[in-house]
């Protein structure tokens, strides 16, 4: 492949520092948001980073060994469960406490 | 510039600017909504590295039931996203520069990486990658004990979730 048609195509450089970026707002997210809810988003994202990270190194490195995109797999299923998870006691604790605002959720401070 | 480079430039923004809106704006229904945009971002990219599957399954999990999920849970708290009430909490600036301090450092240590600007392989015809995930996924040399894992994770979040959100008399 000569160097003409490597110029016209994209690098692994460029998932992986738009992962990068997408990982570092989401943890700006979860560090800086008041709302429960918003926290959970910024994870959303987080996980997201990480997915492209898995598919882009599954697919720039060796297409045949399938393991980054099984991995990918499982981590659609521990985030699905985990936002199911966190939203039933994000629902419990504002029946319970009236707020969700991560400020006010003390019980478990002494 | 091809074109291919553009679409992904373009995308890239698009999607860096949604979740930009999600950590930064003040109601919470839009927040949900800015999420889709760039979980829908995210879905393109996967189609950018042939691995369409996961486009759809992104598609079909975080936006059809992680997003829908998150908006009925904003409906059933609602008056928390007032306008009057602080978006961040005091440590805003701290997390600011962490997440700053963290991406540079990332790319930083990337850019030390000689691999770093390596294209495609080009993917050969015989392989079909949907068929050897779901392969390496049902053989026990492979992933069969993890995929089964995550099956028992679900189904234990699954009741644990109805559990929780139970309300008690």
């Amino acid at each position: 492949m000569g160097a003409e048609v490597r110029k016209t195509m994209i690098p692994i450089s460029w998932f992986l520092i738009f992962a990068a970026a997408l990982f570092s707002i989401g943890l700006f997210g979860v560090l800086s948001r008041k709302n429960a809810i918003l926290i959970l988003m910024g994870i959303e994202l987080m996980l997201n980073a990480v997915n492209i990270n898995l598919i882009a190194f599954w697919r720039y490195r060796d297409s045949l060994d399938i393991s980054g995109q099984a991995f990918a797999v499982m981590v659609f299923a521990v985030a699905a469960a985990e936002v199911a998870v966190g939203l039933a006691i994000f629902i419990s604790v504002y029946r319970r406490r009236g707020t969700i605002s991560a400020d006010e959720i003390d019980l478990l401070k002494w | 510039m091809s074109f291919e480079q553009v679409v992904f430039i373009l995308v890239a923004a698009g999607t860096l600017g949604a979740a930009l809106l999600v950590v930064t704006t003040r109601n919470l229904i839009h927040a949900a909504l800015w999420l889709i945009a760039a979980l829908f971002g995210v879905a393109i990219l996967f189609v950018f590295l042939n691995a369409g599957f996961f486009g759809v399954v992104q598609i079909v999990i975080y936006i059809g039931a992680i997003a829908i999920l998150m908006i009925f849970a904003i409906m059933l708290t609602r008056q928390i996203s007032s306008e009057k009430s602080a978006r961040f909490n005091k440590n805003w600036l701290w997390a600011f520069f962490i997440s700053i301090i963290f991406f540079a450092g990332i790319a930083y240590i990337l850019s030390l990486w000689p691999e770093f600007g390596t294209t495609k392989p080009i993917l050969s015809a015989e392989i079909d990658p949907v068929k050897q995930l779901g392969v390496a996924l049902v053989s026990p040399q492979a992933y069969l004990l993890a995929f089964e894992l995550a099956s028992v994770l679900l189904l234990a979040a699954l009741i644990g979730a109805v559990i929780i959100a139970w309300e008690q008399r």
